[in-house]
């Protein structure tokens, strides 16, 4: 690679690590500052990336580190209280009678895939992930954006596995039911 | 055998996304989902968000 090479390929990725950052962080300060982050540490280190086929995916994998400790940096500064104000509320109350069966069943969605390709869904889509209250859409997005495994996820924010899947379940059904009103459910 | 209600299913539904079932589990899904349409729908729904969101990633669409 000629010099100066390595640097316009990666700067030519920002946008996509971004984008990448920003759907996490939900911040665009914070996400600017994890990929000046990511940037950086791959110039100083490209012998590392020397023989890698992909690019995109190494520069994210250093993307994704600089993000978690974002996370663990703004876990650690928010007080307690903050972190108990999405309480136990329980967002599935009312979709259930007393024994537990729907009170309304849950329509199939028609051919979601055909969706993905759509602008205006991903549209749809990030307008229900911002509805999301911000500690459940960020371990949502731990999860689902970085791929990273719930014992992963309770270690960095602190919280145990039930808490987590607690979360976790009630961002997918607060996900789905915004995209069956927003989207799915209209003709 | 342990029959499952709509919300528990939901809820393990969701599990299954994050942590491999115990057998049990499995078994008590899979009866539940036979007979419930409704569940059905949302055990796609939450694999699709999975989809949805690498979709999301590689967009444009919050510029």
């Amino acid at each position: 690679m000629r010099p100066g090479e390595f640097r316009s390929q990666i700067e030519a990725l920002r946008p996509y690590l971004l984008r990448y950052a920003g759907l996490q962080l939900r911040d665009a300060a914070a996400a600017e500052d994890a990929v000046q982050e990511a940037l950086l540490a791959a110039l100083a280190g490209e012998a590392g990336f020397a023989g890698r086929a992909n690019l995109r995916t190494w520069l994210t994998g250093i993307l994704k580190h600089k993000i978690v400790d974002t996370i663990r940096r703004q876990s650690r500064e928010r007080s307690v209280s903050d972190l108990g104000a999405e309480g136990e509320a329980d967002e599935s109350d009312g979709l259930f009678d007393a024994r537990g069966h729907w009170e309304e069943t849950p329509d199939a969605w028609e051919q979601p895939e055909g969706a993905l390709g759509q602008k205006q869904f991903l549209a749809a889509l990030e307008a229900c992930l911002q509805a999301l209250p911000e500690r459940t859409a960020r371990v949502f997005m731990m999860r689902e954006h970085l791929g990273m495994e719930t014992p992963e996820i309770c270690k960095e924010l602190g919280i145990t596995p039930t808490h987590c899947w607690v979360l976790l379940h009630r961002a997918r059904t607060a996900l789905r039911l915004c995209l069956q009103t927003n989207w799915f459910g209209k003709s | 055998m342990n029959l499952l209600s709509c919300k528990e299913t939901s809820r393990l539904l969701s599990q299954g996304e994050d942590r491999r079932l115990a057998f049990g589990e499995r078994v008590a899904l899979r009866v539940h989902l036979a007979i419930c349409k409704g569940c059905r729908n949302v055990s796609r729904q939450f694999r699709f968000l999975r989809q949805a969101v690498h979709a999301l990633a590689e967009s444009d669409a919050g510029k």
